[in-house]
């Protein structure tokens, strides 16, 4: 028996040695490449990084390997160290990336809005308001006959159907977005949601990425939800058309993006804190979106100067790219501001 | 001389070494379970230091303002698979009493495999085809459960609400073909260890089947069969995918099985990667600690009927 209890005391110790040994070689296997990047984060510019990326690879041999993973996935990693770069489709305060040690700087624009599932409505022909969107998705209008909804859309005939309202399941960007365009247009909901990467939902169904939504609001009838533009491109999606903060009818595009980022000033921007939700302007798409890279000041001098290398050269050679799977590429002045803004933080 | 010698005694010591070494393995699953234990207290202790008892009592969700309770997750995990035990357990016996009683003997054994196939399909297979083909079925459906079963006084608040087809209810059937292959090949199993002596004398003095499986099969198996029926119970508790996907992923109460609602696992699925906040992830783990001390009582439980069962047992034979 005692012989037992010694033998229990010494095998771990070796089996644990053993463990350590093997991880330690895996992990050095992992980090050993030098012609690699690694980042993580938000799954609305996975589809971007990773085209920049084949033809980065094809062209400079460096490998650049992303993994989405949610945005708040992206900012944790990166506040970790764990990655070289994280992603994020909300922007961090510049209070909270001076107290990490944090910096940010926008990728790509792009926008999102809803889509739904109601027998006989073709994409493009439901009409919706900001604040109707919000009484939806508050639980106030329950019927997709509610005279709140009928009177934007007076030629279409509305079924008395339950409207089934779907959201994201998981932190998301697309929903920070989201929320904050309904804490801009509705007051009520501001008081009671805000607006977050998750939040509580007074109502309706959750999804699990931008797929999730878009699979539930194809196989459920009377489904809203909303969704990345690219994935109603996608999908052909029956999405709405909005009224944005001039009262003007607009249709979810590239032009429409582009139009919101016109109206804000990336170039005076503390490190780009900036939103794009509910911009002025009449071709303005009031749900519009901004992708955010974030870097760690006291990563390796190296590391952060390849993954600067292979934005400057997405900036400089992928918006042609960008542009065709539906993203707006930047605006020059604020490519060059985001240029001196490497050179001031980080040297490079 | 020497070398008979050195071989005993390497023997000798051959079987301590072996014992030992079985006993180390042995003790490292327990060892490891205390740690993971103890790991979700330790990451989870947060939450409950911060929300106190309320947090198994509350309903909110809300990590924008950092207010957690598990209410709703655990009402949902013990929900759903209730729902599921209710459905697995008469379709799991109806299954095991006909491949071993009623079947012709060339059909036993495809049927059998076949059985044991469905426990090998993934789970995230089961959730995809519950959400794309079985939920866009359901919810043609639904109107009708609504309409019949929801104006029965009583228990019609369960069974009203808008046919959405994503819902506590369907989560709960999924859960039930997940865990009928399980609780019916036991059954299966074990109703064939009823010794045939028994059986036949039953038959014998002209017992009808159902009366051999009343009174002779089922009394002589009852401790294995409900030892199949809580392991069932403890894959529908744990299980994630599937139940992610046609719960409907919603932090909110309702007295209707046809609305959304939520389970531990899948809020965990949904949520971790994402949890931003300290306190949040500390929330998320404590909803593991949770899960984790559901599925101990329900064990324990089960442990402890199937010992007054053989108890019982011992003393009326």
């Amino acid at each position: 028996m005692s012989q037992s209890l010694q033998l229990k005391g010494r095998l771990p110790a070796g089996k644990l040695a053993m463990v350590a040994g093997v991880a330690a070689l895996a992990f050095g296997l992992a980090t050993a490449h030098a012609d690699e990047i690694t980042g993580a984060g938000s799954t609305w510019v996975y589809p971007l990084v990773v085209k920049w990326a084949a033809a980065y690879q094809q062209k400079t041999g460096i490998q650049v390997n992303y993994q989405g993973i949610g945005s708040g996935g992206g900012i944790a990693q990166i506040d970790a160290g764990t990655v070289a770069f994280g992603a994020s489709d909300m922007p961090l305060t510049p209070k909270y990336l001076h107290k990490h040690g944090l910096i940010q700087f926008p990728t790509a624009i792009a926008g999102e809005d809803l889509v739904m599932n109601i027998p006989g409505i073709r994409p493009g022909e439901m009409i919706l308001s900001g604040p109707v969107v919000a009484k939806i998705y508050l639980h106030e209008i329950t019927k997709w006959n509610d005279p709140r909804i009928q009177a934007l859309n007076p030629g279409l005939k509305l079924p008395n159907l339950d409207i089934a309202v779907v959201h994201r399941s998981d932190g998301s960007g697309t929903t920070f977005t989201f929320t904050n365009y309904l804490s801009k247009v509705s007051p009520q909901w501001k008081h009671k949601i805000g607006a977050n990467t998750v939040v509580a939902w007074p109502t309706g169904l959750g999804g699990k990425g931008n797929q999730g939504v878009a699979a539930y609001v194809q196989r459920i009838r009377g489904a809203i939800g909303y969704v990345e533009y690219a994935y109603i491109l996608e999908n052909h999606m029956t999405y709405a058309r909005m009224y944005n903060r001039e009262h003007r009818l607009v249709s979810p595009s590239l032009a429409g993006f582009q139009a919101a980022a016109s109206h804000v000033d990336f170039t005076k921007a503390h490190d780009f804190y900036v939103i794009l939700t509910d911009q002025p302007g009449p071709t303005t798409w009031p749900i519009s979106g901004c992708t955010w890279q974030i870097l760690r000041t006291n990563a390796p001098k190296a590391s952060n100067e390849k993954v600067v290398k292979f934005f400057r050269w997405g900036f400089e050679h992928g918006q042609s790219m960008a542009r065709s799977i539906a993203f707006g590429p930047l605006p020059p002045p604020t490519v060059n501001a985001i240029k001196a803004y490497w050179k001031k933080n980080l040297g490079i | 001389m020497e070398k008979p010698q050195l071989l005993s005694r390497l023997a000798r010591l051959w079987d301590p070494l072996f014992k030992g070494t079985t006993a180390v393995l042995a003790y490292l699953v327990l060892a490891l379970l205390v740690a993971i234990c103890v790991a979700l207290l330790h990451e989870g202790s947060q939450a409950f230091r911060t929300f106190g008892w309320h947090f198994l009592v509350s309903k909110a969700w809300d990590p924008a303002n950092n207010r957690f309770g598990a209410l709703i997750p655990i009402y949902g995990t013990l929900i759903s698979s209730l729902i599921a035990i209710v459905i697995a357990v008469p379709v799991s016996f109806g299954i095991a009493l006909f491949i071993t009683e009623l079947a012709p003997r060339w059909l036993r054994q495809p049927v059998s495999a076949a059985i044991e196939l469905l426990a090998a399909i993934p789970s995230i297979i089961f959730g995809m085809w519950g959400l794309f083909t079985f939920a866009p079925w359901f919810s043609n459906y639904e109107p009708w459960i609504s309409d019949h079963l929801g104006s029965i006084p009583g228990i019609g608040a369960l069974f009203r609400g808008p046919p959405f087809g994503i819902g506590m209810m369907t989560a709960g059937i999924i859960l039930a073909i997940m865990i009928i292959p399980f609780i019916a090949s036991i059954m299966r199993e074990v109703f064939l260890l009823t010794p045939p002596m028994l059986r036949e004398s039953a038959y014998g003095v002209g017992a009808t089947t159902w009366e051999v499986v009343r009174n002779v099969v089922l009394p002589y198996t009852r401790t294995a069969v409900a030892g199949g029926i809580f392991l069932g119970l403890g894959r529908a508790l744990g299980e994630t995918m599937a139940v992610t996907f046609v719960i409907g992923n919603a932090h909110s109460v309702s007295a209707s099985l046809l609305n959304p609602g939520y389970s531990i696992a899948a809020a965990l699925a949904n949520e971790f990667t994402e949890a931003f906040s300290p306190l949040y992830k500390s929330s998320l783990i404590a909803l593991g600690f949770i899960l984790f001390i559901i599925t101990f009582v329900i064990l324990v439980l089960a442990k402890l009927l199937l010992l007054r069962l053989e108890r019982a047992q011992g003393e009326s034979t």
